[in-house]
């Protein structure tokens, strides 16, 4: 499974982070005070896989933002690029032509796309067009709740 | 209005503060309006105010005092501020904090909503944050919704039900009848958690593993329908059909074949359909085919199918993408002892891979190439290696030296290749090497008799180009103290001759002992062959007394004293100094008190390699405990020295065991396998012994030995003992309890104190025994322990 999942930019600053596994504060902010190290420390370009403690670390770097996550021995880590790439373009679908401003300014849309195709350190569903779906059917119910309370009861 | 625009806004205004200070001022005041607003009861911003705070987080704030605002949205009705409120949950609390219980009731009433996306929210957060007792008080509904609910429910229901499997393994029973049908599902999303669930099950229980293996048939048929299907838009990925899919039956296949030939021999035909006709030009069918080798290598399969998956790793190899050639490394690495022949064919390619740009490619290009190493190939691979060390990254490097120290000492086609192949080591980093390198390297010197000559010869040459290189420079220096007159003779046969004088010889020793580059260790062994030559040399017997009587008042402790014996050999002892600086014997591979800790720490793959480091027993520099060892033979000492673990051996010892070591070691070594006992406590004629029986850097293994030597039987003899908090004690069942009068026999306790802290050891041990009807109680404190036999 994926222990963690943690976007970043080239300054170093956190932009989204999913821990699937549950850490003390201090150790979720080691962790990724160490990754913010080690992946902006890469020469351009050496391989996308690091070790790291007993985790494999995949990274992929996508214009500023950096996408980083932890797995497990077991794991697939040419898979793992793949996860990361689907990721991206489900953001990018969501926000047509997603950039790194997007996710800063819409971050909590960005999670509930995630929560849409990661769940428990796994993928739930494979189909871009399914996820879209329920994430478009998620906004409007959303939406339709928000018309709903700000016209005022007569 | 939609809903984030306030969260927007302070967004902004917080990227728009120019420093640090100015950031966290803004960041304290939105806070505070967020806490004032969370006081208040329902308005219609609290979803913008805990998304507020979300962000803050983010940041890294702290933003413990929204988690009961978590709560009360997840309470709510509106599916706006259940989404957040989720979101809150999942990322504020985690099931460390004491309010992630209050969603318990919460989320049980989310799983039963009438709309799938509240559902859905309630199944996320439990799989990402529920604790064992959420867990535990929802496994039955999560069982209701894998049989009965649509499949996009479905599917989360079964990754939540993953999730609960890892916390508490003994829920897996309820969820493993239902997890087989689930493999008839036709959405794929379904059937991805579906195998999932079904690999978390079998790899913790192997019963249900046994129960799962007759699946083998379908999810090969799985896999075959994805192979040979047409092209589908909602699953494509590069031309494949849905790798992660693939992927992950691929991975439940290699749990289901292992170690069963049934199963490997169902899912031979599809392993080597994927592998031929997988299209790997893309990372996604990369991935398929690699997990594909990693399962035919991993399950029964015949040799035919072995060999594709190693031409598969070995077509890797050779790919452009370093990502790709990367992992076939790693695979390699795993195989390389099991099919060492077929790994063998490409070796010359994971050669070159030491030369490429990549340091985690040179860091496993390194180690399969150490792997491969043979008898048949030593001489190249040491080449290619040797230029590696000269050219390898910094951290790279003192793993590259032992490895080459291994493989010399394994393979090595004649003595003098395997010195000039240490030697080259020790020229380009002799910094990075271990320090039982100098040790070893002295013994091998000695062992290779004919090769004296040309050894210090050509270390001679090394030590006047070089001085900075520390572990040359001290075998430099033992050499030329040992062999000073064969160098002096300056001729050899191997190697092109040197006319040297006494006076360049010495000016090589006295350079070391004064260069300011020169370790404190270097300097010692200097002042000692500078010693030595004392009696190889006629003219300059002078020149040397007066550098020794210079060091009798070195600051340097070990030195002075050095200096001091030996301007005493000088003086009154002169008669003795031929015969106390004479030529060394060999030393034996198997002398006693050996184990200075082995080589083959790295390279963990032979371990047959540990060869027995020679503890120095005939050189200077050794740990204290050794001296104990030789000092108690003489009778010196009943007292009781402190454990001690092998030190460095470069680090200078306290001054005086150690020139009286270097006596006794010069007098031929003595050999001891007296196991040092003390006796804790003696009174009224019983005895308690003491016996260290082993010793390692976190555990003690203790035996108490107990004994009456009165005329009276003791009986109830009981021992009771403590140790400081964060040592653990374990005390074995003793022999008995009966001590016959006379000193007969005795009472033996073997004690067990392990030391994961490495505090120092102390014990308090309580005796109680019946003594002719009269009950008798003692207590001794026991604050240092004898060593072991070996160190």
């Amino acid at each position: 499974m994926m222990r963690f999942l943690l976007l970043f930019s080239r300054q170093g600053k956190l932009r989204l982070q999913k821990w699937f596994l549950p850490l003390p504060e201090r150790e979720k902010k080691k962790i990724i005070r160490d990754m913010v190290a080690m992946v902006l420390a890469r020469k351009p370009r050496t391989c996308n896989f690091l070790h790291w403690r007993d985790l494999k670390i995949v990274y992929k770097r996508y214009a500023s933002l950096y996408f980083c996550c932890g797995l497990e021995e077991q794991d697939n880590e040419l898979l793992a690029l793949e996860v990361l790439h689907r990721y991206v373009e489900l953001l990018d679908k969501y926000f047509g032509n997603v950039c790194e401003l997007d996710i800063i300014f819409n971050f909590e849309k960005a999670y509930f796309i995630l929560d849409e195709f990661l769940m428990g350190g796994e993928i739930q569903e494979t189909s871009k067009l399914s996820i879209s779906k329920s994430i478009e059917a998620s906004d409007m119910l959303q939406e339709t709740m928000e018309e709903y309370m700000s016209k005022p009861a007569f | 209005m939609s809903p984030s625009v306030r969260l927007q806004e302070m967004i902004r205004v917080i990227r728009s503060a120019r420093t640090q200070g100015e950031e966290r001022g803004l960041i304290q005041k939105e806070c505070a309006a967020i806490r004032a607003q969370f006081r208040q009861s329902d308005n219609g911003a609290r979803t913008h105010n805990l998304a507020k705070l979300l962000y803050v987080h983010m940041l890294g704030y702290p933003a413990h005092f929204g988690q009961m605002e978590c709560v009360r949205l997840i309470a709510s009705p509106r599916y706006s501020e259940k989404r957040i409120g989720y979101l809150g949950a999942m990322m504020l609390l985690d099931e460390k904090q004491d309010a992630s219980l209050l969603i318990t009731n919460s989320i049980k009433n989310d799983l039963s909503h009438s709309s799938q996306h509240v559902q859905s929210l309630a199944l996320c957060t439990l799989a990402c944050m529920g604790s064992a007792e959420m867990c535990r008080d929802l496994a039955p509904e999560i069982e209701r919704l894998l049989g009965a609910s649509d499949s996009y429910i479905k599917k989360k229901a079964i990754l939540c039900a993953v999730h609960i499997v890892r916390k508490i393994p003994e829920l897996g029973e309820l969820y493993t009848p239902l997890a087989c049908s689930l493999l008839s599902e036709k959405n794929h999303g379904v059937l991805h958690s579906a195998v999932v669930l079904i690999t978390e099950l079998c790899e913790r229980n192997p019963d249900t593993l046994r129960q799962f293996r007759k699946t083998v048939p379908e999810l090969v048929h799985i896999m075959k329908g994805l192979i040979m299907s047409g092209y589908s838009p909602e699953h494509n990925v590069a031309g494949i059909s849905d790798p992660f899919l693939q992927v992950r039956i691929l991975r439940l296949l290699r749990i289901l074949g292992r170690c069963n030939d049934a199963a490997s021999d169902a899912m031979n035909d599809l392993l080597a359909q994927v592998a031929t006709n997988t299209d790997s030009s893309k990372t996604a069918g990369s991935a398929v085919l690699y997990e594909t080798v990693l399962t035919v290598m991993d399950i029964r399969s015949e040799s035919g199918l072995r060999v594709l998956a190693v031409n598969i790793l070995g077509r890797f190899l050779l790919n452009n993408d370093r990502n790709i050639r990367y992992i076939s490394m790693t695979s390699l690495q795993k195989i390389v002892q099991t099919d060492h022949t077929a790994v063998q064919r490409h070796r010359g390619t994971i050669v070159d891979c030491l030369k490429d740009q990549d340091a985690s490619v040179k860091r496993r290009a390194l180690e399969l190439s150490l792997a491969l190493v043979s008898a048949t190939n030593i001489r190249t691979m040491m080449k290619e290696l040797l230029v590696f060390l000269s050219t390898c990254p910094p951290e790279l490097r003192a793993h590259t030296a032992s490895g080459i120290f291994i493989a010399a000492e394994r393979y090595a086609p004649s003595q003098r290749w395997h010195i000039d192949t240490i030697l080259h080591v020790l020229i380009t980093a002799g910094g990075d090497v271990r320090d039982e390198t100098v040790p070893n390297l002295i013994k091998l010197i000695t062992t290779a008799s004919e090769l004296h000559c040309y050894t210090v010869l050509k270390l001679y040459r090394a030590l006047i180009t070089d001085i900075s290189q520390q572990s040359l420079v001290q075998v430099a220096c033992w050499c030329i103290g040992e062999y000073g007159d064969l160098l002096l003779k300056g001729e050899c046969d191997d190697i092109e001759p040197m006319q040297l004088t006494e006076d360049d010889v010495l000016d090589a020793l006295e350079t070391v002992l004064q260069s300011h580059m020169s370790s404190p260790a270097s300097r010692a062994f200097a002042l000692t062959a500078t010693m030595k030559l004392s009696t190889r040399i006629t003219n300059n017997v002078d020149r040397i007394r007066s550098i020794v009587s210079i060091y009798g008042s070195c600051i340097d402790v070990e030195l002075q004293q050095r200096a001091v014996e030996y301007n005493a050999l000088f003086k009154k002892y002169d008669h003795m100094r031929a015969a106390v600086l004479e030529r060394m014997p060999v030393i034996d591979k198997s002398s006693p008190g050996d184990t200075l800790g082995d080589l083959t720490g790295e390279v963990t793959k032979d371990s047959s390699l540990s060869k027995p480091v020679p503890g120095g027993s005939t050189l200077p520099l050794e740990p204290a405990s050794q001296a104990f060892d030789l000092l108690d033979l003489l009778g010196q000492t009943d007292t009781v020295p402190e454990a001690s673990h092998a030190e460095s051996a470069a680090a200078p010892d306290p001054a005086g065991p150690s020139t009286g070591r270097d006596l006794l070691d010069l007098l031929g070594g003595l050999e001891t396998t007296v196991v040092p006992s003390v006796t804790v406590y003696e009174k009224g004629g019983v005895s308690l012994k003491l016996q260290c029986d082993s010793q390692t850097e976190t555990a003690v293994t203790l035996t108490f030995t107990a004994c009456n030597s009165t005329q009276n039987d003791i009986t109830k003899f009981t021992l009771q003992a403590a140790v400081p908090k964060s040592i653990q004690l374990q005390m074995k069942a003793p022999s008995g309890s009966v001590l016959p009068a006379g000193g007969h026999s005795a009472i033996t306790q073997t004690v067990v104190l392990s030391n994961p802290s490495k505090t120092n050891l102390k014990m308090r041990v309580r005796l109680s025994y019946s003594n002719q009807g009269m009950v008798c109680q003692d207590t001794v404190q026991i604050d240092s322990f004898p060593s072991p036999a070996w160190t």
